[in-house]
């Protein structure tokens, strides 16, 4: 009987004592295999009578029962030194760079526009569009300013070589033009905005030869002043995101209106630094007015039955005065520090119901 | 335009403060651009008077002084001559200042005696160049009076635009009115008296055909003494930036800034003979100005002749030969009134700016001619003495008299403002129109100084900004339905689409100038003619491009220079190939240059090539929606492109949509860029729209049976470009194969010379049932007979 006691101490002690999976499972076949220790035995009991038969099993039984468990508990306790070893053998440095995916940025001018758009999209207004070499008729004459006009010098006009009809293109001095290409083209009610580039020759330090304006336009039959100045009050408060935003409106003359209109939005400025909302300073931020009656005659309309309001305002002032861009040069250099600094990820379109 | 505070109280009877004017002032359309007050910076410096002023012990030119000043008794030693007992003077206390020296002064010794303060001279408070000695005030003078004040400078100085229709508001006076209309004071009356004159004018007046002279007057001045022009007149001419010249000239220039009226005054002496004609001036005529400088005139332009020459370019700028001296005599007075087109194309050739052409191309009010003599007559008398000679007139004042009829409901038509019918009268009134009320609409009379007004919308505008923007109402524009309509067109949401994709390429975007250098324009194709700016600002902005690729070449040189290795930028933006609005053709264009990737730890470096230019295309295409599977590559590429890496995506050969490969050396070296550049340009305008508005899509056919992929080798020749065979092992069979990858080129052993090997993958998809092994022996057969149809070798 001690025999038994002490096999099963013997076998229990070589099981803990297995270093490996390997190890231990040539523990198991040393004892339970079929030339195995305890196989050995079990065989034996074949050969005793039954009492002794049945005691004897009973004790084998319970060994190795014993020995199985010891197994499987090793067994398990091996496999997860194992797993651990081997994960810690691939661990890398999770510090390394990441491989790169670069995405690249939306220029300012581009967000502004999308901007515009999202915001006079709201209020009913669709894009409208014209070429960048107009003729005469379409930047000046149509607009009210004939060519001797003083505001015409104003302008600094980019000249094309004279037509063989004695005509001379230009380059758009102002997104105007297409207010005129619109209304002779469509018929009212209109709600038009009109981004684009815009060229005056002129070039120093806040001028630039290109740049961009965006045009108003609503034309139809009951449309006045108390319109437009809700719209762009309504306008420069969702743009700037200044809820209470004062905004004023100045006469002034532009020949394609009458009454004009120039708008200043409320700042403070403090050391240089300029802030826009509820101040004690005004900043001018565009021009406005109720269109001319001759320019809405020039495009066929009878001023007596038509009637609405334009604007007009530089993209890159406002886009400049929104984003603490100091330096209308470098709108148009594609310095890449400059557009990685200014420039816009292209997650989303500016949307009203999204928020800009 | 600039006067001073005290000068609009001559024209305005006012209570109110400076700073109420100043806001009015833009709130009426005169946007005031700057006020300065000179005194504020000085209110320091207060009067003094030295009491004893004694020899200094201790150095010959230095005087010690006790000087009185509202503060108490001050020791100072000053070294100015004429520092004197009694002398009234300006004192500047230790601590302070000097603006004129740029020093702050401190209490101390000089040689030996205290000395706590300073005695001032005109330049060391900045106000001139004097320095000959202290400030000497009148012996009267208060003490401890600031500078400003004591010296007759205390008037702020105020700056405002003058939008180009309100040429009645280039003098005081026109500014002084407006205020009145909008209940700031009231306009105090113009002395005009008519002065007689005697004996005949020394000089008389012309006007041949074709001058821009519609009317002109003058008059002779007899033993006029010139000279200098009083204090408070200099004081106002420097205070809006003139300078004194001599009591003539002074009278001139402060006529023209009090009311608007420019006049010219000539030395009569001075006059070749007795009659000056306004004629057309002789193309190639020269003439010297009064800034001293040579102009050659042209028959557009009108000039006044004495018997031998040219003396005053008209309505622009008087002679240097004929113009008055401080020994004149003689005067000989002009008042004239030119066409206002004339003197703005005068103006614009010969690029005078002078205060005389700013306000006759703005027009000057007709009557002033009567008036304008009057007054300059007065002054001139006044400040120079002698005697005026009568009147000399040549041609007839144009007829100004103007009237427009005025709905008073209008201004709530147009502007949304109700305001009674008499209201609307009488600010018009103030404005010095004549208003009738005919059967309910107002019969208005333009003034004379208003050439501006000629519609019924100009009065409108007049009532409206004299009774306030701000009263107009804010009304947010009426929604025309509930929802928001569509703002884009479906042409401009591509612009917006193909942007963000190729950001997401990687390229950031840029914004480039339209125009470029002819010479780097002529590497992108021929420019014609039409597209020459004439008047560029540069030569190197002189073409409107034929290409996006050379202002961004441009771009990337730019950043090459600053230190950038590596280049990614693109551009949605406008290219023209002639002067009609068809011509302007909006194109998405980029460059890549330097590594396409790293340098990385895992993938090293890799400089771009042209596949990944042709995947900013292909970005570019599919996000307008083009079927990009059925895109063929053509390598008909401009010149501008390597002949051997670049290509073009198109559905067919005739329509290009696209360019993309390595630009051709010598147009990237051009831009003085030395190593390879890679391009593309999209012409996304081309790119068909999807016929008809659907929205659903086809329905979603899974098959149940499983795809699987087989791999072939190909051997074709060197030259067959790889398309010809993937488009055949497609067409192989068009239901099972549902993909073929190409996924190795290879040449060398074990393939023939001039031949490569090109291994794909093709996936199968069965549909019916799951492919026997003779189903897809039978595919394989079809697949490499319909490689070889198209000159492919299966490869052992």
């Amino acid at each position: 009987m001690d025999n038994l006691d002490q096999l099963q101490a013997d076998i229990l002690q070589r099981v803990s004592a297995s270093k490996t999976l390997e190890d231990l499972d040539v523990v198991r076949i040393q004892v339970l295999g079929k030339k195995g220790e305890l196989t050995a035995l079990m065989k034996q009991l074949g050969g005793l009578d039954a009492q002794t038969r049945r005691e004897r099993g009973q004790k084998l039984n319970l060994v190795k029962q014993a020995i199985t468990v010891a197994l499987e508990q090793r067994k398990s306790v091996l496999e997860d030194a194992a797993l651990t070893a081997r994960l810690k053998a691939e661990s890398v440095d999770v510090s390394l760079p990441a491989r790169p995916r670069t995405v690249g940025l939306r220029h300012p001018i581009s967000q502004t526009m999308e901007e515009l758009v999202a915001i006079f999209g709201e209020m009913g207004f669709s894009v409208a569009q014209g070429p960048h070499i107009e003729d005469d008729f379409h930047n000046f004459t149509a607009l009210n300013i004939p060519p001797e006009h003083p505001a015409r010098q104003e302008f600094d006009t980019f000249y094309m070589p004279e037509k063989a009809d004695g005509t001379r293109p230009v380059l758009r001095t102002h997104t105007s033009p297409v207010q005129i290409r619109t209304m002779m083209t469509t018929r009212p009610p209109l709600r038009i905005i009109a981004p684009g580039r815009t060229f005056r020759a002129d070039h120093d330090a806040t001028h630039s030869p290109m740049f961009h304006q965006i045009e108003g336009l609503v034309i139809d039959e009951k449309t006045n002043m108390g319109h437009l100045k809700g719209t762009l009050i309504d306008f420069c408060r969702a743009y700037f995101g200044v809820e209470d935003l004062p905004v004023r409106f100045r006469p002034s003359f532009f020949p394609f209106t009458e009454p004009s209109a120039e708008v200043d939005i409320g700042c403070t400025r403090t050391n240089g630094q300029l802030k826009i909302g509820a101040g004690d300073d005004w900043l001018e931020i565009l021009g406005s007015g109720m269109v001319h009656p001759r320019v809405l005659a020039a495009c066929g309309l009878d001023p007596e039955k038509y009637q609405g309001f334009a604007f007009g305002m530089g993209v890159e002032r406002i886009a400049m005065l929104k984003y603490g861009i100091p330096d209308l040069r470098t709108f148009y250099d594609s310095d890449l520090r400059w557009m990685k600094h200014y420039g816009f990820v292209p997650l989303e379109m500016p949307s009203m119901v999204r928020g800009l | 335009m600039k006067f001073t505070f005290s000068w609009l109280k001559d024209h305005l009877d006012t209570a109110s403060s400076l700073g109420d004017i100043v806001e009015k002032l833009s709130l009426i359309g005169l946007e005031v651009e700057s006020v300065t007050d000179r005194g504020a910076d000085l209110a320091a410096f207060k009067t003094c008077r030295v009491k004893q002023a004694v020899q200094h012990p201790n150095a010959d030119r230095l005087r010690v002084c006790l000087v009185e000043t509202c503060e108490g008794d001050v020791q100072v030693v000053c070294g100015a001559p004429n520092a004197r007992t009694g002398l009234v003077g300006i004192f500047a206390p230790a601590g302070t200042w000097i603006p004129g020296t740029e020093v702050m002064l401190k209490a101390g010794e000089i040689r030996g005696e205290a000395s706590n303060g300073m005695l001032v001279s005109e330049r060391e408070m900045g106000l001139s160049d004097e320095h000959d000695g202290i400030i000497e005030l009148p012996a009267d003078t208060p003490l401890g009076l600031p500078i400003a004040e004591a010296m007759g400078f205390d008037d702020p100085i105020i700056e405002i635009g003058i939008t180009p229709n309100r040429g009645d508001c280039l003098g005081v006076r026109g500014i002084a009115r407006d205020l009145a209309a909008a209940g700031l004071g009231q306009l105090k009356p113009l002395q005009i008296k008519r002065e007689a004159g005697s004996g005949p004018s020394p000089v008389r007046w012309a006007i041949a055909e074709g001058a821009a002279v519609s009317c002109v007057a003058g008059r002779g001045f007899r033993g006029v003494k010139n000279g200098a022009s009083p204090r408070w007149l200099q004081d106002r001419l420097r205070a809006v930036g003139l300078r004194p010249v001599s009591a003539l000239v002074d009278v001139t220039n402060y006529i023209s800034l009090d009311l608007g009226r420019p006049l010219h005054v000539f030395d009569g002496d001075r006059l070749r003979s007795d009659c000056l004609t306004w004629r057309v001036a002789t193309p190639g005529e020269s003439f010297r100005a009064l800034d001293d400088r040579d102009y050659t005139l042209d028959d557009t332009m009108t000039v006044a002749c004495d018997g031998q020459g040219v003396v005053g370019l008209g309505g622009v700028m008087g002679g240097a030969d004929s113009g008055c001296q401080d020994d004149t005599t003689i005067a000989f007075l002009e008042v004239a009134l030119f066409d206002p087109v004339s003197i703005a194309m005068t103006g614009r050739k010969t690029g005078i700016h002078s205060d005389a052409r700013y306000r006759f191309e703005r027009g000057v009010d007709p009557d002033s001619l009567s008036w304008g003599l009057d007054i300059a007559t007065r002054m001139i008398l006044d400040l120079c003495g002698g005697e005026a000679s009568e009147v000399v007139m040549a041609g007839s004042p144009p007829d100004h008299q103007r009237s427009v009829t005025l709905r008073p409901a209008r201004l709530f038509e147009l502007c949304g403002v109700e305001l009674a019918a008499t209201d609307q009268a009488n600010i018009l009134r103030q404005l010095g129109f004549g208003v009738e009320d005919k059967d309910g609409l107002l019969a208005v009379a333009v003034p004379s100084w208003r050439s501006d007004v000629e519609l019924e919308a100009c009065l409108v505008e007049e009532v409206l900004r004299i009774h306030g923007f701000d009263k107009i109402p804010e009304v947010s524009l009426p929604s025309p339905s509930s929802l928001p309509q569509v703002a884009l067109t479906r042409e401009q949401r591509r612009v917006s689409t193909i942007r963000t994709a190729l950001c997401w390429q990687g390229l950031n975007e840029a914004v480039t100038f339209s125009f470029v250098s002819a010479v780097q324009a002529a590497f992108f194709g021929p420019v014609p003619e039409t597209l020459t700016v004439v008047n560029p600002i540069s030569a190197d902005l002189d073409t409107m491009r034929p290409s996006l690729l050379p202002t961004l070449l441009a771009a990337v040189a730019r950043n090459r220079d600053r230190g950038a290795a590596n280049h990614a930028i693109f551009e949605v933006g406008p290219q023209y190939k002639g002067d009609k609005p068809a011509d302007q053709q909006e194109v998405a264009a980029g460059l890549r240059a330097g590594h396409f990737v790293g340098p990385h730890w895992d993938q090293g470096t890799r400089v771009v090539d042209v596949f990944d230019v042709k995947a900013d295309a292909l970005a570019a295409l599919q996000a307008v929606g083009t079927p990009i599977e059925n895109l063929h590559v053509f390598t008909t590429t401009p010149e501008y492109y390597h002949p051997g890496r670049s290509g073009v995506l198109g559905l067919g050969p005739k329509n290009a949509l696209a360019f993309f490969g390595e630009l051709h050396p010598r147009a990237s070296g051009a831009a003085g860029i030395k190593g390879p550049v890679l391009a593309f340009e999209v012409f996304f305008e081309q790119v068909p729209f999807p016929k008809g508005k659907k929205t659903t899509k086809p329905a979603l056919e899974l098959s149940a049976f499983q795809a699987f992929t087989r791999d072939f080798a190909f051997v074709v020749d060197a030259q067959t470009p790889a398309q010809q065979l993937l488009r055949a092992l497609k067409g192989a069979d068009k239901s099972l194969i549902s993909d073929v990858l190409l996924f190795d080129v290879y040449q060398g052993d074990g393939v023939a010379v001039g031949k490569k090997s090109l291994a794909v993958t093709v996936t199968i998809q069965p549909h019916a049932r799951t492919l026997t092994e003779d189903d897809i022996a039978a595919l394989s057969q079809r697949i490499i007979q319909q490689a070889m149809k198209s000159g492919a070798v299966l490869r052992h």
